[in-house]
């Protein structure tokens, strides 16, 4: 076998990148201290809506080790812009989305339990947080409205003075008249109303940021726990003012997850950005995972009524949602992109649908702000579509996988009715061999058993699709995106062979160090060993977009358009130094070889020959080998696949133990089998999480998160949790030169409907809210 | 208050003079530098901080440094010195990390459980044996198959 083939596209490499993760040699933001370190400590508002009357620093000023204090009135005096919506979401009416002046530091009224109301800097962890129990503040206690639906229920208390009624935004997608009268002529109707959870996304590594500021050059350096490190520059540029972008150094080094917490700018990078220019000492905040909890982008909150309508056949005529979103206190950066764009165009999923209307209204509440989160809108929209497919097949008498069969979408390239175009899959072929995988024609006879023990089983279907691979920035741009989201990849070919790629994605588990080598060690036929995958650094790469929505198949292929390029180069310094023709020399294998002699260069000799090459002729070949390339798709990426889950549930303890659960996956053409497998575990685990474990709730009294730590949120533990069969079904992509679709999210989409199918299937109920507890279970049992 | 603390880290004598408040896992990360043990929850509930202390696996944000004394601790760091332990090995083997933060803990859990577990254990004893430790990434799958994979089993169910 070659080493291309060992090692190259489609193969398990071992990961490049874990031999420092098991040796403890990982660099996290945290594990960084600097010379002259001083270290933030928030002080937050333990009410959820309060006037703040007055803040006394004196007795704080004084403890032991405190360097300095700044509180809202620090902030607004430095002229720092507001934290923003990055996302330009317009209503029905044509109207902006109302965005509320969200500063770093608040200073008169906070909205949310948790919410930044002064940081005290001081010279070690401890004397900064002994120091923040000395901040005295006095609070005007304020009513509280933590549900998106009553937030916008007439009378409902006021937020903030530019969001009457608390509205963030009314906006639509399809056509609500061919809806409308689609519903009038149908044979059935089904229609049921749906919570998807409100959720955490809790990445094990908390959020840290360690900030410096060079007085000399002006120059700040942010080492950042973050997903995107050139679009947090850009933000804090741009939006917030901290200085020009060539001044501004993100910095991301190991990140611990991100599951899209990550990705939004957040008030305390601000601050301690501001804080150690003020203080003139490197700032360095770590999260404690009850601040994680309180004040990391939240997650999913849909309120929703769903609406299908099928022909005597069962055939679907149309679909129709109405959704309230919560979207917390204040926008995140991505706040209105995901609970609209993201959530509402997918809402058909693998189904063809002559119509279809989706219509989200965005709330704010005092709650914390609502961002993306694994799959991001996309599972709102599976949990949809899938739920009320199930729950019209239980009505109609009619098998859910037949249902669905019936009504795929089974010609390629196909145009939605909300306006996609679904460029490849084979959604019967997912279904095939997921029931094959279940042995769906033994389902009755396991169910048999179970009920012989005393037990209730239930299966639960779920084909999800996505899009995925972030972003088609034409497309993008017509939905309000703030800029392009292409990516860009640098490769350079060192005078030794070595060689550095350096991309704009960016990996916090996703193993790009390995997956990013395999496409050069596939394209240009270097060993995997002398490939050396940069990211993490905005000085080292100068454009990307970072890593979310499973966009890596984006970043892949600017690597590869790199690579052609840097191959492009090689040939021409190949032909100067072999003094044969370009078109005499084919590149393969690694090497330069003349088609019509027996002479040939390796890719190593080339590169040497570009760096110490004396008789170029400059004005044809310059020296060096060294290339950029961007790479912009022209559509979404569509991944979809069939979840089947077999659960039994104890009737004595109302207990959901997963007995089964197979998928079958359509990533397109795969990268690395291993880590796609892993991503997919990962992806369901997160999905089952919300189903059965996850709960974050803010009691609607008070505002107070009461689960505020994981003795009161359930992440998933290893004996919760069943083995999962998986298994790929390929369609390669067209819209990328790899074939790639993207797998980072799919779990996460796909899973949370199926579960939930199958306890409502086991119950013979038509819901339960999230997450399935025992004791809701219990409850519905007694019903 | 601070005291005065002798005890063994990875092999090495260390003498500090600890706070009476530090946890053992901010001694380890401020003041040693050996950052391989991370902070994950505050509640004792992540693992992510898992050191063995006189070879019992310990949750390092749960004890106080100055309870150290006369004790030997081993970090990640420590917990082999050229080759990879058969464990470390297994994690790589089986994909059983993604982004790597719980990783030092899993695996420091992971030698305990085999060290209880000298004859082998099957796949569910490994599951439930991994309740003190959470990860985010990898749906555990893969890191149960390290545990049993480095107990020399072949049961990855």
């Amino acid at each position: 076998m070659s080493e291309q083939l060992k090692t190259g596209f489609g193969a398990s490499v071992p990961r490049k990148e874990d031999r420092r993760f098991i040796t403890g040699q990982g660099r996290y933001t945290d594990d960084l201290k600097l010379p002259g370190q001083a270290y933030a400590y928030f002080v937050r508002s333990p009410y959820a809506h309060a006037r703040i009357l007055e803040i006394d620093l004196a007795a704080a000023l004084e403890a032991p080790g405190v360097i300095g204090i700044l509180t809202g009135e620090d902030y607004e005096a430095s002229g720092l812009g507001p934290l923003i919506n990055g996302w330009d979401t317009r209503s029905r009416d044509g109207t902006p989305a109302v965005m509320a002046h969200r500063a770093a530091l608040t200073k008169s009224e906070v909205k949310f339990a948790g919410e930044a109301v002064a940081v005290v800097i001081a010279e070690s962890r401890v004397a900064a947080r002994d120091a923040s129990e000395l901040v005295m503040i006095d609070y005007e206690d304020l009513p509280v409205v933590t549900s998106a639906v009553t937030a916008l229920e007439e009378g409902a208390l006021q937020l903030h003075d530019v969001a009457p009624g608390n509205l963030v935004f009314d906006w639509d997608t399809g056509d609500a008249d061919a809806v409308e009268s689609a519903f009038a002529t149908a044979a059935h109707t089904v229609s049921l109303d749906l919570n998807n959870s409100r959720l955490i996304p809790n990445a094990m590594e908390p959020r840290a940021a360690n900030a410096v500021y060079d007085p000399g050059t002006g120059e700040y350096t942010l080492h950042l726990t973050t997903q995107n490190p050139h679009g947090k520059r850009a933000l804090l540029s741009a939006a917030i003012g901290i200085a020009p972008d060539h001044k501004v150094r993100v910095l991301s080094g190991d990140v611990g997850g991100g599951f899209g917490s990550k990705a939004p700018l957040y008030p305390e990078e601000v601050v301690c950005l501001l804080a150690a220019k003020q203080l003139g000492r490197p700032v360095k905040w770590t999260a404690e995972r009850g601040e994680a909890f309180l004040t990391d982008a939240h997650a999913r909150d849909h309120a929703s009524n769903v609406e299908l309508a099928l022909d005597a056949d069962y055939q679907f005529q149309a679909l129709r949602i109405n959704t309230i979103a919560n979207l917390g206190a204040y926008l995140s950066t991505s706040g209105t992109l995901v609970p609209t764009i993201m959530y509402a165009l997918i809402a058909t999923g693998q189904y063809d649908f002559p119509a279809a209307y989706v219509r989200v209204k965005g709330a704010y509440t005092n709650t914390a702000p609502v961002d993306a989160y694994r799959g991001a809108g996309r599972p709102e929209a599976c949990y949809a579509i899938e739920r009320i497919v199930e729950n019209a097949a239980r009505q109609l008498n009619i098998d859910p996988a037949e249902l669905r069969r019936r009504n795929y979408v089974t010609e390629f390239p196909y145009r939605s009715a909300l306006d996609l175009e679904y460029d490849t899959g084979n959604f019967t072929g997912l279904l095939d061999k997921a029931l094959d995988m279940i042995d769906y024609t033994g389902f009755q006879a396991r169910r048999a058993e179970s009920e012989a023990r005393g037990m209730k089983r239930g299966i639960g279907f779920s084909a999800y699709i996505e899009i995925a691979g972030f972003g088609p920035s034409k497309l993008l741009s017509t939905m309000g995106a703030p800029g392009g989201i292409w990516e860009a990849a640098e490769i350079r070919v060192n005078g030794s062979g070595s060689v550095e790629v350096i991309t704009g994605c960016h990996s916090h588990g996703q193993g790009h160090e390995t997956t990013y080598a395999q496409i050069v060690c596939e394209e240009l036929g270097v060993p995997i060993e002398q490939v050396e995958v940069i990211h993490g650094d905005t000085h080292r790469g100068a454009a990307g977009n970072g890593t979310a929505g499973s966009r890596s198949s984006v970043g892949m292929s600017a690597v590869q358009g790199a690579c052609r390029k840097v191959i492009a180069k090689a040939t021409d310094i190949a032909s100067h130094v072999m003094e044969v023709p370009v078109k005499r020399l084919v590149f393969k294998d690694g090497q330069f070889i003349d088609t019509a002699g027996n002479v040939a260069m390796t890719m190593v000799e080339v590169a040497a020959a570009a760096y110490t090459g004396h008789d170029f002729p400059t004005d044809v070949i310059e020296p060096g080998l060294h290339e950029v390339s961007f790479f912009d798709p022209a559509n979404f990426t569509y991944p979809a696949g069939c979840y089947i889950c077999e659960v039994e549930i104890d009737p004595e303890t109302g207990v959901t133990r997963i007995v089964d659960f197979v998928a079958a996956d359509d990533f397109g053409r795969i990268a690395n089998p291993m880590i796609v497998h892993g991503q997919v575990h990962g992806g369901i685990t997160q999905g089952i999480g919300q189903a059965l474990h996850e709960h974050c709730a803010y009691d609607p009294e008070s505002g107070q998160l009461m689960t505020g730590s994981f003795m009161d949120y359930g992440l998933p533990r290893a004996d919760d949790l069943p083995p999962f069969r998986i298994e790929f079904v390929e369609t390669p992509c067209p819209g990328n030169p790899l074939g790639m679709k993207g797998c980072g999210e799919a779990g996460a989409i796909g899973a949370t409907p199926a579960v939930i199918n199958a306890v409502t299937d086991a119950l013979n109920i038509e819901d339960i809210e999230m997450p399935a507890t025992p004791a809701r279970v219990w409850r519905a049992l007694q019903r | 208050m601070r005291s005065t603390v002798n005890l063994h880290v990875n092999g090495e004598p260390v003498q500090a003079e600890i706070e009476h408040r530090q946890l053992l896992v901010d001694f380890l990360r401020d003041d040693l530098g050996l950052t391989g043990t991370h902070t994950g929850c505050d509640t004792s509930q992540c693992g992510a901080c898992v050191v063995h202390v006189d070879d019992v696996a310990v949750k390092s944000c749960s004890v106080l440094a100055v309870q150290m004394n006369d004790c030997n601790v081993t970090t990640i760091e420590g917990l082999a010195t050229d080759a990879l332990h058969p464990v470390q090995q297994a994690f790589t083997d089986e994909h059983g990390l993604q982004c790597g933060f719980c990783t030092p803990g899993m695996i420091m859990t992971t030698v305990d459980i085999l060290k209880r577990h000298p004859d082998g254990l099957d796949a569910a004893t490994a599951r439930k044996e991994l309740e003190g430790n959470l990860c985010r990434c990898t749906g555990y799958e893969n890191i149960v198959k390290a545990v049993m994979t480095a107990a020399g089993s072949h049961d990855h169910v």
